[in-house]
């Protein structure tokens, strides 16, 4: 049991993992179910069917007074889609608060996914560019650390993209526009903050879809095993011999 | 077990008590403070009761956003709703005359109101949006009675937590906490867009409850009832009964 070794992902890392990839899950299942029922986008302030939209989406609705093209509705779900969406929302911003707030005081950032000088010179990054252009499988030496665009990745998600899929959820929320009414405004209006909410979704999941990829190419047991242990399987073999 | 991992141990031991009977503690505070919503048991309980508490922490003097004349939507939407009744057919031929709102429950002076009697009262008028949760909005301009006005015409007991409101069509109704119900913003609206409230968007009366999804804005209006519970009364199709979020 000896932690003789320190773990190539924190307690902390691991747990909050875990639990946001839990709440995505939710948060996009519930975030679609109420998306169809209404998969029109608008900019500004208002936005309804007699209003042009921005875009739609080719789907089908689960409401008949919603013009899509299609001769069905899809079974109205949102009762509960609503329930498990902000259920899962509130999971998963304390749950990040508490792994910025600790990553900030046991060093994650600065040691993990701050990228090093010498890695943000042109050459090193274009080398880096270059190896995940040719699916390059990681070295060794990437089993124990992050390379340089992975710490963009994850930095952009966790301080950008995330905080901004919070902050226009929020601002759909008539209640939290009376009590910080710019939240909307800044955002160019309740339908806008609807429509960024969208687009932050699609990011996410192109995050998530080309995390799965590469943690796959770089060998999905082993990295899934760290993840959830701590330890990946040839760090455990060097430091802990199997006993008889 | 080394010396770490049994430090570790305790701490985390310590630490899921703490939390633990911290989240008991707040449990009983937020119940005494009345910042639980009347039904939050359930798989859903946490998250319900934890949004009601912050928003209303937050929004006990919050205005809803108000527009100006020149944002209303050229093109409002109403949602579909039951065909009228023999019974809002009867009212409606009869220029709505008969209608009454039917206040009963936890008053000093139960009353029924025509809609003369509502307009007696202080009229406003407010330019807000009404969302749905579906996705969609259109911003009006809602002329009408705060309901505030009629509670304090009709006494309410202090015992009462909660304005319960029916529909003319079966099976509609909802409630509001007093702080909604008492917030001057929350509207019995029986105009819209300088005219009268059409039948489509939900006249000859409707509440207007802006810092709320649409969805708490009931249509055709006819009974209030004051209580202290509405544990008995889910909202329709099983949404969240503060919708605020």
């Amino acid at each position: 049991m000896a932690d003789s070794v320190a773990p190539r992902h924190t307690t902390t890392v691991r747990v909050t993992h875990w639990i946001a990839a839990l709440c995505f899950f939710a948060l996009l299942l519930s975030g679609i179910e109420i998306l169809i029922s209404h998969p029109r986008f608008y900019w500004g302030e208002e936005g309804n069917v007699h209003v042009k939209p921005l875009f739609t989406l080719p789907i089908p609705a689960s409401r008949a007074t919603v013009p899509t093209g299609f001769g069905y509705v899809l079974p109205d779900q949102n009762g509960w889609s609503r329930s498990l969406h902000f259920e899962a929302a509130w999971a998963v911003v304390l749950t990040g608060l508490y792994y910025v707030v600790a990553g900030l005081i046991d060093g994650h950032f600065r040691k993990n996914l701050i990228p090093a000088r010498a890695d943000l010179s042109g050459s090193a990054l274009s080398e880096s560019f270059v190896d995940h252009l040719r699916f390059r499988r990681p070295g060794e030496s990437e089993a124990a650390s992050y390379n340089v665009l992975q710490r963009f990745a994850y930095l952009a998600v966790v301080f950008v993209l995330f905080p901004l899929t919070v902050w226009t959820g929020l601002a759909m929320s008539p209640a939290i526009a009376s009590i910080a009414p710019s939240l909307v405004t800044l955002l160019g209006g309740q339908q806008s903050a609807r429509t960024i909410h969208f687009f932050c979704t699609i990011l996410l999941v192109l995050f998530v879809l080309v995390h799965i990829g590469m943690v796959w190419l770089a060998g999905f047991g082993n990295r899934t095993r760290a993840m959830i242990a701590g330890h990946a399987a040839e760090q455990r073999a060097v430091t802990q011999p199997e006993q008889p | 077990m080394n010396q770490l991992s049994r430090r570790k141990l305790i701490t985390t031991a310590l630490g899921a008590t703490a939390g633990a009977s911290g989240i008991a503690v707040a449990a009983r505070v937020a119940e005494r403070n009345g910042l639980t919503p009347p039904e939050w048991h359930g798989i859903y309980g946490p998250g319900d009761t934890v949004t009601y508490a912050a928003q209303r922490l937050m929004t006990r003097h919050t205005m809803a956003r108000e527009f100006s004349r020149d944002q209303i939507s050229k093109t409002p939407f109403a949602n579909e709703f039951a065909p009228p009744t023999g019974e809002f057919k009867r009212l409606q031929a009869g220029g709505f005359a008969d209608w009454r709102l039917v206040i009963d429950g936890m008053v000093a002076r139960p009353a029924s109101l025509s809609l003369g009697d509502i307009r007696s009262y202080p009229s406003r008028t407010q330019i807000t949006p009404l969302a749905c949760e579906e996705g969609w909005s259109y911003i009006a301009e809602w002329i009408g009675a705060p309901l505030l006005h009629v509670l304090e015409a009709v006494g309410v007991l202090p015992q009462a937590k909660y304005v319960l409101y029916h529909s003319i069509e079966k099976g509609w109704a909802d409630s509001i906490d007093m702080a909604d119900a008492l917030h001057p913003q929350t509207f019995l609206a029986y105009g819209m867009n300088g005219g009268e409230l059409p039948v489509g968007f939900g006249g000859p009366l409707r509440m207007r409850v802006p810092r709320q999804l649409g969805y708490k804005s009931v249509k055709f209006i006819n009974r209030l009832t004051v209580t202290d519970s509405v544990k008995a009364l889910p909202p329709p199709g099983s949404y969240s009964w503060y919708a605020g979020i």
